[in-house]
């Protein structure tokens, strides 16, 4: 006997087992690789926090131990300055919040030393031209001026506004000042338009949105942090 | 049918020249314009399109003789879509610094019309082992164009290649200067129409095909 591949019965039915099969081995593969993908993962975004410290091309391996020799403490603070969670552990606070649930009632802050000097590292998340942005700044002791800075996307336009991820446009925020006056001064400008080399950085060209993302992300971090960094100094 | 038989080859060949996805099918021209600003992620997206093409074409060719007419179309998404996802999944486990690059273009390959073109053109009519060789032929004619485009618009547009400068800082003391158009879709639109109009033009007979 044929079977008929045209009649409703035989339609129906293979689409609904297609769909099961589909779905098995999407949760298996899912469960089964889960564990590799969450520690690698981890490794990289530890990676981006030694990044914005100017420790970059850290060896896979190295990484843990490179970043458990910098950072001090991953604390969670608020946008009132106190601090919620002190973040012994290094990375079992601040660390596990993603970029997702930051909010100004959470706010990882990662302090580190470097050589003898404190750093405070912040994370940050903001929205591209695509798809979300994100990075991570580190500050000086004095918690104003800017040490370092790591800068990533999802899905910016390839060779223009992906060029926040690479170094040459991280490497214009090394000691510019964040904070002018008590309030967030740090800007991305429209490239070759820098008037005050203190606060402003070039954008990429060709990528304006990217750009204004990186500038506008920079702003609200760097207020919400504004009342925790301003502590440091009294 | 033996492996290298002369249909097979026929398959795997014609995509790169004669039949090719972009210059003569112009298929999947969104993304081509999209990848190209520069010749790496060109060259990632060329090849991670073969490998997919190559094993949904596999796949859907082992099963197209139960597949239910009707919803086909259906079926080959969900096969290109799961495909997709597994093998990024792997990646992310295996190989976690391509699957960030590539993480870009998974949408896009899944999207890419190359491989229903080639879904449907090819794997539904024809065995496994040729449909597998017709998705890397398709998928490597998909590439060159890539790569060309790719090429052209980062040594114009960035002076680089591959992110290592080719143009030498005195070209720019002298004067030159990088061309901000080539950056711009726009232009890769124009470099491609250029291609096909040189391949045309040395391949006469692509019409009759």
């Amino acid at each position: 006997m044929k079977l008929n591949t045209n009649s409703n019965a035989y339609t129906i039915t293979y689409a609904a087992v297609v769909v099961v099969i589909v779905a098995f081995l999407l949760a298996f593969a899912y469960a089964g690789l889960k564990e590799r993908s969450d520690s690698n993962e981890r490794i990289d975004k530890k990676q981006q926090i030694l990044a914005a410290l100017n420790i970059r091309n850290v060896d896979k391996v190295q990484t843990e131990d490179k970043y458990k020799e910098v950072v001090m403490t991953d604390a969670i603070v608020n946008a009132k300055g106190d601090i919620l969670k002190q973040g012994a552990q290094k990375d079992q606070d601040g660390f596990k919040v993603d970029r997702k649930s930051m909010s100004s009632e959470c706010l990882p802050l990662y302090v580190c030393k470097v050589g003898n000097e404190t750093k405070y590292v912040i994370p940050m998340v903001g929205k591209g031209l695509w798809g979300s942005i994100w990075g991570f700044v580190a500050l000086n002791a004095d918690g104003q001026t800017i040490y370092g800075a790591y800068f990533s996307h999802e899905s910016e336009t390839a060779g223009l506004g992906s060029l926040i991820k690479d170094e040459p446009f991280q490497k214009e925020f090394q000691g510019k000042k964040a904070y002018l006056n008590g309030t967030p001064a740090l800007k991305v400008v429209k490239s070759g338009t820098v008037k005050d080399a203190n606060t402003e950085c070039d954008g990429i060209t060709g990528a304006t949105l990217t750009s204004n993302g990186v500038n506008d992300m920079i702003h609200e971090y760097l207020k919400n942090y504004q009342a925790y960094l301003a502590s440091l100094n009294k | 049918m033996s492996f290298l038989s002369e249909k097979n080859k026929q398959a795997f060949v014609t995509p790169l020249n004669l039949n090719n996805p972009i210059l003569v099918q112009v298929l999947g021209i969104c993304s081509a314009l999209a990848v190209t600003t520069q010749l790496e992620p060109a060259i990632v997206m060329g090849l991670s399109v073969t490998i997919i093409t190559a094993f949904s074409n596999f796949i859907i060719s082992l099963i197209r003789k139960t597949i239910p007419t009707r919803i086909r179309i259906i079926i080959q998404l969900v096969v290109v879509a799961a495909l997709v996802t597994i093998v990024s999944m792997i990646l992310k486990a295996f190989a976690y610094d391509v699957s960030v690059q590539l993480s870009v273009y998974v949408g896009l390959i899944i999207t890419n019309c190359i491989l229903m073109g080639r879904l449907e053109a090819f794997a539904m009519t024809n065995g496994p082992i040729a449909s597998f060789l017709d998705g890397i032929g398709s998928g490597l004619g998909y590439a060159w164009i890539l790569v060309v485009v790719g090429g052209v618009r980062e040594l114009f547009g960035n002076g680089s290649l591959m992110g290592f400068q080719i143009i030498p800082q005195s070209f720019y003391d002298a004067g030159y200067v990088n061309n901000g158009m080539m950056t711009m879709p726009a232009m890769a639109m124009i470099l491609l129409g250029c291609v096909i109009w040189v391949h045309r033009s040395i391949v006469k007979d692509v019409d009759n095909n």
